[in-house]
């Protein structure tokens, strides 16, 4: 049985300025910053949060050749290379902290629907992070 | 694909969000070519090679699946929806989406119901392609070259 999600991976032009984004504007921590030639195992995680890492993957050798890369960064620039989704506690909060530090590529402000508050964005490549307050649902009184 | 490539690609893809955000509004041509700092042709033109669809015949998707989303979650008449999401006439309302999905709007509220699912995956799952997809983007496309505005203008000029 599988028990969790240890790591997965967004693709990004330019490992540096998606550490920028993610780190230093979005909130995230770096995981791990490992090199090894042309490699770099470079990851960021929630604070707090170090059961799943998130590889901030840029497109190329020695994992994919020219012209795999070039159609992936292709994709990337136009966001059809998927998505990743957050949960926060104060999305509207989040939103102005997250404008304050110069971000402005949001896809939607903070809206409420009947699961929560939710929120869209893209990093600087164009890919799609969504972050949502999910709604508080009351427990019961127990004795 | 060179940095020139890629820098184009994400102004589009800017233009597009934007559309995507302000649906409801008077949207025009030359205001979302202006986001991907492109003069009007050179946007519909671009935008049309790199999302396969003119402008103008995304923004009508997006405003018909706005109006979809409304006609199963709402008890909003087709009217108000109508102007809710953008549309400027009745008439033209109710041809777009019956062009684009198929059937009028009174016929879809009939046969859906609110969907339990979160906003982000009906805005995508739910975004009609249309059966005359191909043939209706190429008349919005000539209808767009001829346009400064998104608002009602394949419907002004189409046959």
């Amino acid at each position: 049985m599988i028990t969790k999600l240890n790591a997965t991976s967004v693709k990004v032009l330019d490992q540096e300025e998606a550490l920028d984004f993610y780190v230093n504007k979005l909130g995230l921590e770096v995981g791990q910053d490992i090199k090894q030639g042309n490699f770099r195992w470079l990851t960021v995680r929630v604070p707090g949060e170090p059961g799943t890492e998130i590889f901030l993957e840029e497109p190329g050798p020695p994992v994919h050749d020219e012209a795999t890369a070039e159609q992936l960064r292709e994709l990337i620039t136009k966001g059809a290379m998927g998505s990743l989704v957050f949960n926060t506690d104060d999305a509207r909060g989040l939103y102005e902290t997250l404008k304050a530090r110069g971000v402005t590529d949001f896809t939607q402000e903070p809206t409420d629907h009947f699961y929560g508050t939710d929120m869209g964005v893209r990093d600087p490549f164009g890919n799609a992070i969504r972050i949502l307050q999910p709604k508080k649902v009351a427990r019961a009184a127990t004795a | 694909m060179s940095r020139e490539v890629e820098d184009l690609n994400r102004r589009l893809l800017r233009a597009r969000d934007a559309m995507d955000r302000a649906f409801a509004e008077p949207l025009d041509v030359p205001a979302v070519a202006a986001v991907a700092h492109l003069s009007e042709a050179h946007f519909i033109r671009s935008f049309r090679a790199v999302f396969g669809e003119t402008p103008h015949r995304y923004l009508q998707r997006r405003r018909v699946e706005r109006s979809m989303f409304l006609l199963r979650e709402t008890d909003r008449s087709v009217t108000d929806i109508c102007f809710d999401v953008g549309f400027t006439s009745r008439g033209t309302f109710c041809r777009t989406f019956r062009e684009i999905v198929g059937e009028p709007p009174s016929d879809y509220r009939r046969g859906h119901w609110p969907m339990v699912a979160p906003h982000c995956f009906q805005m995508a799952a739910t975004r009609p392609v249309g059966a005359a997809r191909a043939a209706g983007a190429a008349r919005a496309a000539g209808a767009a070259m001829r346009s400064s505005s998104f608002g009602d203008a394949f419907a002004a000029t189409a046959p």
